[in-house]
């Protein structure tokens, strides 16, 4: 990379340092010592991002159970997500990528293979749902985040984060907006983390020859797939390069790097051509002369998918072609400017780039000084009565002219008022708790009927969980008392409640005990089972 | 000469300059009075005289832009980042939202006047669309993320102090688009954010709307000229110096393409 002179920035001596500073040091202890004890760390670290990235597709699995709008267990999320990165991966070329409905036409027949019998629209919805999750909709960055520690060098524990996307959502021009794999993504459906995209393409070609010649095509499409978003993957580093230099060529070293550059892209492209070439003729050859039908579709398959991958490389090729011929047109536009006459300042190097390499807490003077002088002045609206008066009578602006149809907007339910007061619970806690000897339910039903006609219902349910009360957990968590319930076979005579006269008390949890099978450890696990049954029974309302 | 008459004519100036649309080329009476600034010695006095009462700065007079003005600290004309960044959501820090906008403004004037020659030219016309402003920030992150690995330092962001995440990170995450569901630009975005900074500073008679090509494309006007090359960029650049953050400028300016690194 080109030094630019204008962008660098050394700290000034001493003399004004202020009382910033020791945000600067925090920085500097961060940054500093490349190398060292990090060198061991930036492995493992590698390796956390690399599994951080596979997260969201587990996450997808872990939450489908509780979609609320179909019985989704049927269906194989990370699968599903994993071909909608295909999707996307195999949808962008140069210019565009595919926008969200196709990619969700695209999806449906992937998911209604997995649950025939459900219908299409759920289909829809499901495919919808992973496109979102695989965007992240709803955050305001739209991409996760990854919380990891390293070992810094002088031996404490950080935490970092690590942010990425795997689906990047870009505009076109025109203002429509269509879906990009990111990097990430495109290293997690290939595998190959942290890896030279270069050789990674040709160790995935020697792998292929090797195994057609081998016969075994199952996994020389694999590789040729692989090869494939390989080549995607190479096509976009080299767009990104492309657009940047059509952007400015002022400062591009049109002498030496770029030629250079484009040379070795060709190279490369004449490599991959020849390589690609030979690959497809031999496959050629295997489909024709293949008896076995399976070996044979293979064959075809994988003829589909080289043929894909030459076609990329051509739209490559031309590209590069191209860029020489926009490097001309753009130096005789740009190049052509007199020596400055009078000092200005750099607003892009002397500004810009250091306000953004700034930390966000010191960035902020900077950038608002500049807004406060750059935004100009704002006359202050002074009320008077009549402009009032006209102001509040002025009908108010329709918005669908302005901006076209507002949606309707999908309002969730607000949540149930709850049933029971906060003062109703603190009643009903009393009354439970204060038991030290065992008390019959029918009892305390009585004594809670005498304080508010609807604690009776919430006394009765307190016991009803007290009968299955989790000592296990209460031991755990440290409880010194727990409210327990038990039933002698009484039935329960009351004019709303159905069940057994259950009997409660509140038992002292005895932690040391509970360690070798103690007085804590009450409830056989027996037991357990037909609890659940009649503890439901109590709460049979004679309605 | 009449003291009252001239006072009430350096207040009608001011009042001009408060109206950022209005130019002296199409309003005589505006014009007279911009003359009659250039000529005359003791009206121009008089006419700084009644702006500092108000607690405005003139930054220049001319036929051009007319009366160019700026709000001085605690005026009732000041335009404050906090107004300014207030609709956006709470939920996300202040400070990331500000840092955020303000990177906008500065990106938009970086654009507008490449070049320190172009800031400095009086005839200069510079060009902005909103898809350039994103573009020309998220190159320079990447430029930034580049020399951040060169640097072989872990740069990822401590997880417990977000304040200490750089600028450019904040805006390298935050998406340049998101489908809405009425295919309106999402507000969060860099590119709503953008095309919001580009609407006011053209309410703020900075810019002028030719096109919607690129996502909106607008020309300068002199008074921003003005008011970058006067007021702002020395505002923010001696704020950067407090911050012992100093870059030194060539006459060919720095924006530009670097080659990638990553082929």
């Amino acid at each position: 990379m080109r030094e630019t002179a204008g962008a660098r920035h050394a700290p000034v001596a001493a003399a004004t340092t202020r009382g910033t500073l020791p945000l600067r040091a925090v920085r500097d202890d961060v940054t500093a010592h490349p190398g060292g004890a990090g060198a061991v760390d930036d492995g493992l670290a590698r390796r956390l991002k690399a599994l951080a990235c596979t997260a969201p597709l587990h996450d997808l699995d872990a939450r489908k159970s509780k979609l609320d709008w179909a019985d989704a267990g049927v269906y194989q999320m990370a699968e599903i997500a994993l071909h909608t990165i295909d999707q996307v991966t195999v949808a962008m070329d140069f210019d565009t990528g595919a926008d969200h409905e196709q990619i969700v036409q695209r999806l449906v027949p992937f998911v209604a293979a997995q649950a025939p019998s459900r219908p299409v629209g759920e289909h829809e919805r499901v495919a919808r749902w992973v496109l979102d999750n695989l965007i992240n909709v709803g955050t305001v960055d739209r991409g996760f985040r990854h919380v990891y520690g390293v070992v810094a060098d002088d031996g404490t524990y950080q935490r970092r984060a690590f942010d990425f996307k795997l689906l990047v959502e870009v505009a076109t021009p025109a203002g429509e907006v269509y879906l990009r794999a990111s990097d990430e993504a495109i290293n997690v459906l290939v595998g190959a983390l942290d890896t030279d995209v270069e050789s990674a393409q040709v160790a995935a070609e020697v792998k292929l020859e090797n195994l057609i010649t081998r016969g075994r095509l199952a996994d020389a499409k694999l590789a040729a797939e692989q090869a494939r978003y390989r080549t995607v993957q190479y096509g976009e580093t080299l767009r990104a390069m492309l657009e940047a230099t059509r952007r400015d060529v002022r400062a591009v070293d049109w002498e030496e790097t770029i030629p250079e550059l484009l040379d070795s892209a060709l190279a490369h492209i004449e490599s991959r051509f020849r390589a690609e070439n030979a690959i497809l003729r031999n496959i050629t050859a295997a489909r024709d002369e293949a008896e076995d039908l399976d070996h044979k579709r293979h064959a075809a398959e994988l003829v589909e998918i080289v043929s894909d991958c030459i076609t990329r490389h051509t739209q490559l090729q031309a590209r590069l072609q191209a860029a020489g011929a926009t490097f001309r047109a753009e130096q005789d536009r740009q190049e052509f400017s007199g020596p400055p006459r009078r000092g200005g300042v750099d607003l892009f190097g002397q500004l810009l780039v250091p306000a953004l390499d700034l930390p966000v807490a010191r960035a902020v003077g900077p950038v608002e000084a500049y807004f406060a002088a750059a935004g100009g002045v704002a006359v202050p609206g002074c009320a008077t009565l009549p402009s009032l008066v006209s102001m509040l009578l002025r009908p108010a602006p329709e918005r669908e002219t302005v901006v076209g149809e507002v949606p309707e907007p999908e309002l969730t339910p607000a949540e149930q008022p709850t049933r029971f007061t906060a003062e109703h619970a603190e009643q009903a806690d009393k009354l439970v708790a204060m038991q030290q000897r065992p008390v019959r339910l029918s009892d305390l039903l009585a004594q809670a009927r005498t304080i508010d006609a609807d604690l009776p219902l919430l006394v009765a349910l307190r016991a009803a969980h007290a009968y299955g009360a989790d000592v296990g957990t209460a031991v755990r968590q440290g409880e010194q008392a727990i409210v327990l319930a038990a039933d002698d076979g009484t039935p329960l005579a009351d004019e709303r409640f159905g069940g057994s006269d259950l009997l409660l008390a509140t038992v002292e949890v005895d932690a040391a005990g509970a360690s070798h099978g103690g007085p804590g450890q009450r409830q056989p696990r027996g037991e357990h089972e037909d609890q659940d049954q009649e503890s439901d029974a109590v709460l049979e309302e004679g309605k | 000469m009449s003291g009252v008459t001239d006072t009430e004519a350096a207040a009608r100036l001011i009042g001009f300059g408060l109206r950022p649309k209005q130019v002296p080329a199409r309003d005589t009476a505006y014009a007279d009075l911009v003359r009659k600034y250039q000529a005359d010695g003791q009206f121009k006095q008089l006419t700084h005289a009644v702006a500092a009462g108000l607690g405005l700065l003139v930054l220049e007079v001319n036929q051009q832009a007319g009366a160019v003005l700026a709000a001085g600290e605690e005026s009732a004309f000041e335009i404050k980042m906090d107004n300014y960044a207030r609709q956006s959501k709470i939920r996300e820090r202040r400070e990331t939202e500000k840092v955020m906008h303000g990177v906008i403004h500065l990106a938009t004037a970086a654009l507008a006047f490449p070049r320190p020659d172009d800031l400095a030219n009086d005839t200069y016309i510079g060009r902005v669309s909103v898809e350039q402003i994103d573009s020309v920030v998220r190159e320079a992150c990447r430029i930034l993320d580049e020399r951040a690995a060169q640097a072989e330092s872990n740069g990822d962001p401590l997880s417990d102090a977000p304040e200490l995440e750089q600028a450019w990170r904040v805006y390298a995450r935050r998406p340049a688009a998101a489908a809405t569901k009425d295919g309106r630009l999402a507000p969060d975005t860099t590119r709503g954010m953008i095309s919001r900074a580009l609407r006011f500073l053209a309410e703020q008679g900075f810019l002028v709307h030719i096109s919607s090509d690129r996502g909106g494309t607008y020309r300068t006007t002199p008074r921003y000229q003005i008011q970058v090359r006067e007021l702002a960029a020395d505002r923010a650049f001696g704020e950067l110096l407090d911050l012992d953050v100093v870059a030194v400028a060539d006459d060919v300016g720095t924006l530009r393409a670097d080659t990638s690194e990553t082929l």
